[in-house]
């Protein structure tokens, strides 16, 4: 395992320069998981943030193969990449050994390429698949997903006098993706690089499909400091509303259980999506929240058992 | 300060789809997020529910069409928006809507394609696929705005005739005319012509009742549901009574009616504007008479925001001597067969019908068939991710082109 200063040191498969906004958790959390890969890596990309700010004609910030179809099928391209891989290996025509990194953003992955990539879990592709979870469609103007937390003000769930932001809880993918019966899927926070990156490691050798669902904070959609960014995704972790665990084989594994729990307000007061919920009118919607996390961390721990 | 002052109002393409919508009696939306279109659904989460609607946002586009269709089928004007990529998807279900005879208004912001393109810089592209985007034959409406006043009028007609007519609509807008921002003044809610969509005649249960038994303008009275009424709604071809046939003459007669219900009213559906001059008063939905005076003419064809161009450049023409005149579709289709015919009547033969739109031609098609060999036609256009300059336009009229 590297050391952060030899991680920062070593060449990076995703160069600086692009056009990602200041403070975006998406570039980091792609820094991480290409910082592992030890073997020459395909990546392809949903439409999306992501997608568009990296490959601006006539530059890349890719050091890799890289393809880009549209918005619903990353993970179905990359079926069709690692299966031309694998016949033309049979021929003979290709040696040596590839990883294959499908990249999706929320919406890109939650909503319109489920399909796709529910599809690609189930063939059993050899292929990791990175969802890069920012909880809404940023790249056109922060619209709500099914990532979106319940409670986040967005452009088509916005807050005010007759709504509260979104009413639904966020989708449980990785459950969706775990009971695909995968190798590999974990659930990660750039916080905890050293954490995360074990679970990138673990991803890129499982030798089956493998899910990684990251979470990659937006500045513009989430309202907040672009220094803050990983500070916030350390919240996010400390007040167990993004828990970091890993399913393999199977087996469920928290992998980083916070010493002191914090209160869920600590993670939403420093964004701006959440601030009408400090309002006295929906100070119960809070409760809800809190409320709603600790279900969920509790289910979570009697899924995996007690610290072992 | 009077009602009309009150709605006058400086606002973009993407507002007035959505007021228009809204003023049409659309209560309605499912839809998903895409640039340039993006802003429709966002007005319309926020206003729909001050009015008794419903927005959803879908997970995909696919998702979208099919709950438009759903809802549709309960009795309300629904609408969807969206661009390229999106209208792609959709194809299937404004087929099944096509068949099944569900109004339904699918606004397409047109971005430069094919596939992702351009996003979102402009482009007509979509103009063929508006017509001929899902499989099979099939009937349906599209408008194509030039400004944004006319966006709000033509989400209106939009929305009519599909109630009318019980026919998709497409909108067919553009990202310019989408971004585009103008004063404008809407009219009074309350004076507008609004249609909706024939009510059966039979009450619920009726031993008699057939849903898809067509007046005599060939539309069914549409039924809606949670009212008591039952009947089955499909793709496949069907009876009268909504089943399933393989009877190829009753599948072949549903085939012609269904594109002879919107023939009937061509003539009202499929409007153009003639522009003159650059007054308020040169322009009308006839070319005026005696024009042009000398045999070297030019009509110029176009839609949209490049129509927009188009008449800028012949303003620039005829300041410069030559005769030239704008011929602009703001129906697409049924297609204005009428107006071409006039057209190369009045330019043959020394004249001649220069199509410009921004792609690498696609309505100069069309124009072509309806001129039948009357006039010479010709095409000019590209797709840059800019508007094509009026000055580019003003050296094609009367110079005969590259292509020529």
């Amino acid at each position: 395992m590297a050391s952060l200063r030899e991680m920062a040191a070593a060449p990076q498969l995703f160069a600086p320069g692009h056009r990602m906004c200041a403070g975006c958790g998406a570039p980091v959390v792609m820094r991480q998981v290409l910082s592992v890969a030890k073997k020459p890596v395909v990546v392809s990309c949903a439409t999306g943030c992501l997608e568009v700010a990296t490959t601006i004609y006539p530059y890349t910030a890719w050091r890799c193969s890289f393809i880009h179809n549209a918005f619903e099928n990353s993970a179905a391209t990359m079926s069709g990449v690692e299966a031309a891989y694998r016949s033309l290996k049979r021929q003979g025509k290709l040696k040596g050994e590839m990883l294959f990194l499908a990249v999706g953003g929320d919406g890109g992955t939650y909503d319109i390429g489920l399909q796709s990539l529910s599809g690609m879990l189930e063939r059993g592709h050899r292929v990791v698949y990175l969802c890069y979870d920012n909880g809404a469609y940023m790249n056109t103007g922060i619209q709500r997903s099914s990532a979106t937390p319940r409670g986040a003000d967005t452009t088509t769930t916005p807050a005010g006098t007759e709504s509260a932001g979104k009413r639904q809880p966020r989708k449980d993918l990785l459950a969706i993706v775990a009971a695909h019966h995968i190798p590999y899927a974990a659930q990660g926070s750039p916080s905890h690089w050293r954490d995360l990156t074990r679970k990138a490691e673990k991803a890129f050798e499982a030798g089956g499909p493998a899910f990684l669902n990251l979470l990659a904070p937006c500045p513009r959609g989430w309202r907040y400091d672009t220094a803050q960014t990983i500070e916030l995704t350390r919240l996010a972790v400390e007040t167990c509303f993004w828990p970091l665990l890993e399913i393999e084989h199977g087996r469920c594994k928290i992998t980083y259980r916070p010493k002191q729990k914090k209160p869920l307000t600590d993670f939403l007061k420093a964004q701006g999506r959440f601030k009408h919920l400090f309002k006295d009118e929906n100070k119960h919607l809070l409760e809800e929240l809190q409320n709603e996390v600790d279900d969920n961390w509790k289910d979570l721990e009697s899924r995996c058992g007690e610290p072992g | 300060m009077s009602r009309i002052s009150e709605r006058q109002i400086l606002m973009q393409g993407n507002e007035a789809c959505a007021k228009g919508a809204i003023d049409a009696g659309v209560r309605f939306f499912a839809g998903y997020p895409i640039t340039p279109s993006s802003e429709i659904a966002e007005i319309l989460a926020h206003d729909l529910p001050s009015v008794g609607g419903k927005f959803i946002q879908m997970e995909d586009e696919i998702g979208s069409m099919a709950a438009v269709i759903g809802a549709s089928l309960t009795g309300v004007k629904a609408m969807t928006a969206t661009s390229g990529p999106g209208f792609s998807l959709k194809q299937e279900n404004i087929g099944y809507a096509a068949m099944a005879e569900v109004p339904c208004l699918i606004v397409l912001v047109q971005r430069a394609g094919p596939s992702t393109g351009l996003p979102t810089s402009p482009a007509q592209g979509d103009a063929m696929q508006a017509r001929w985007g899902t499989h099979g034959d099939h009937p349906v409406i599209v408008m194509a705005p030039a400004s944004v006043r006319e966006t709000y009028d033509l989400t209106l007609a939009c929305v009519n005739w599909s109630e009318i007519l019980r026919v998709p609509a497409i909108l067919l807008m553009d990202e310019v005319v989408a971004h585009m921002r103008e004063n404008v003044t809407l009219p009074d809610p309350r004076e507008l012509d609004i249609h909706d969509r024939p009510g059966p005649t039979l009450p619920p249960g009726h031993p008699d009742f057939r849903p898809y038994l067509p007046g005599p303008d060939d539309v069914p009275p549409m039924a809606p549901f949670g009212q008591g009424y039952r009947y089955h709604v499909t793709g496949l071809h069907h009876d009268e009574r909504g089943y399933p046939v393989h009877d190829g003459a009753v599948a072949g007669e549903l085939g012609r009616r269904l594109l002879r219900k919107l023939e009937r009213r061509e003539a009202d559906i499929a409007r153009v504007e003639w522009v003159w001059g650059p007054g308020r008063g040169d322009r009308g939905p006839r070319p005026p008479d005696g024009w042009p005076s000398g045999r070297d003419a030019t009509v110029v064809v176009s839609f949209g925001s490049t129509a927009r161009s188009a008449e800028a450049a012949c303003d620039l023409a005829r300041s410069q001597g030559r005769e030239a005149i704008l011929l602009r579709l703001v129906t697409l289709w049924p297609f204005p067969d009428a107006a071409i015919v006039e057209a190369a009547r009045k330019v043959a033969p020394g004249g001649e019908i220069l199509v410009v739109e921004m792609n690498f031609g696609q309505v100069v098609r069309e124009v072509a068939r309806a001129a039948a060999g009357q006039a010479r036609v010709r095409h000019f256009g590209y797709v840059s991710g800019q508007l094509i300059p009026p000055d580019e336009i003003a050296r094609e009229i009367g110079g005969r082109g590259r292509t020529g």
